[in-house]
């Protein structure tokens, strides 16, 4: 599987000092991690129900004539991106819950820190995604920041990069979180 | 309807959306986009096990709903670049949820391609619930579309 051809860093950084860290952080910024592929190709039906949830009318998503006129076929909504990824509610073989954006926490384990928020959350759309896609997806650490105190507490801002292509190496968007892992005064 | 580039102008306002919100559409929303979360769809775990008023929109689910915002104004020919969420309540089933926006900025970049920068705020009852800004490309004229650029001819 070819990795996607464009460089995410979509995120916004806050306080980018990669010097501070720890060897064992510091080593992780900029590596793919958790890369997988979607357990199921982009298909109709969840299209259509997205759309029907938000009433949404776009002749894009329901008129095939109008979808290759425009788009050179039908596409998913841009916004439905990240639906391609997440798991079965259940399948065989696979037990409990998966956790979405592992980077995240494997901050705050990693810092031992108990409580996070996430703060801004961006989505960058490239190629569209077409049904019978298959998405692949990957992590990678963008940032941590040097030690913050806000009025939640004390602790670090990060920022994760989810990147999606699909099989044929191309990307179709990017999600950027920035994160704070933090203890609570006293805490 | 097609918006084109020289429609637009910064400061405008876009059309509110006002939507009643049920119980079906935040579960509908929650299992369209897969997630599995009981405090998109059961009332019980909401209430009794995170002291909240009810079940409630789940992030993805208002993504679309703030596509479906843009795409409303802009017709098919309009294609999303870049969004970004802040949350900063929940939308419970028995809301009346608002969507507004206003065009920010109109940029035409180094490709020729067409974008308007809209600062659009999801609402009940006058409270700010999410607010994003997103970045979206509209035909500059009657021959270009947007959908047709790839690679370096599509900087969102």
């Amino acid at each position: 599987m070819p990795g996607p051809s464009r460089e995410g860093g979509a995120a916004p950084c806050r306080g980018r000092r990669v010097s501070d860290l720890p060897p064992d952080v510091a080593a992780l910024i900029g590596v793919r991690q958790y890369q997988e592929t979607a357990e199921f190709p982009v298909e109709r039906g969840y299209i259509w129900n997205t759309c029907a949830a938000v009433q949404n009318s776009n002749p894009l998503f329901w008129d095939d004539a109008v979808a290759g006129a425009i788009t050179g076929g039908p596409i998913a909504p841009p916004t439905t991106l990240s639906l391609w990824m997440r798991p079965h509610y259940w399948s065989p073989g696979h037990e409990g819950e998966r956790l979405a954006l592992r980077v995240h926490f494997d901050m705050k384990a990693r810092f031992d820190l108990p409580e996070a928020i996430i703060g801004d959350n961006t989505l960058v759309f490239y190629d569209p995604v077409r049904p019978g896609d298959i998405i692949t997806h990957a992590q990678v650490l963008r940032s941590v920041s040097d030690v913050k105190t806000l009025h939640l507490g004390t602790g670090r801002w990060w920022n994760i990069d989810v990147e999606y292509w699909n099989q044929d190496g191309a990307t179709v968007g990017i999600e950027s979180y920035a994160g704070f892992g933090y203890r609570k005064p006293g805490q | 309807m097609t918006v084109y580039f020289n429609d637009i102008s910064e400061g405008q306002r876009l059309p509110t959306l006002s939507v009643d919100v049920t119980a079906t559409l935040v579960v509908l929303g929650a299992m369209a986009s897969r997630d599995w979360r009981p405090m998109h769809h059961d009332h019980g775990f909401a209430v009794e096990r995170q002291g909240l008023k009810d079940i409630f929109f789940n992030t993805p689910n208002q993504a679309a709903w703030f596509e479906r915002y843009i795409t409303d104004w802009t017709g098919p020919y309009g294609r999303l670049g870049r969004m970004t969420f802040r949350m900063k309540g929940s939308v419970f089933p028995g809301d009346t949820m608002a969507i507004d926006g206003t065009v920010t900025s109109l940029e035409l970049d180094d490709t020729g391609c067409g974008w308007a920068g809209l600062a659009l705020d999801l609402s009940v009852a006058g409270e700010a619930k999410t607010t994003c800004s997103a970045r979206v490309a509209v035909p500059t004229n009657p021959d270009d579309n947007p959908w047709d650029r790839r690679g370096e001819r599509w900087k969102p």
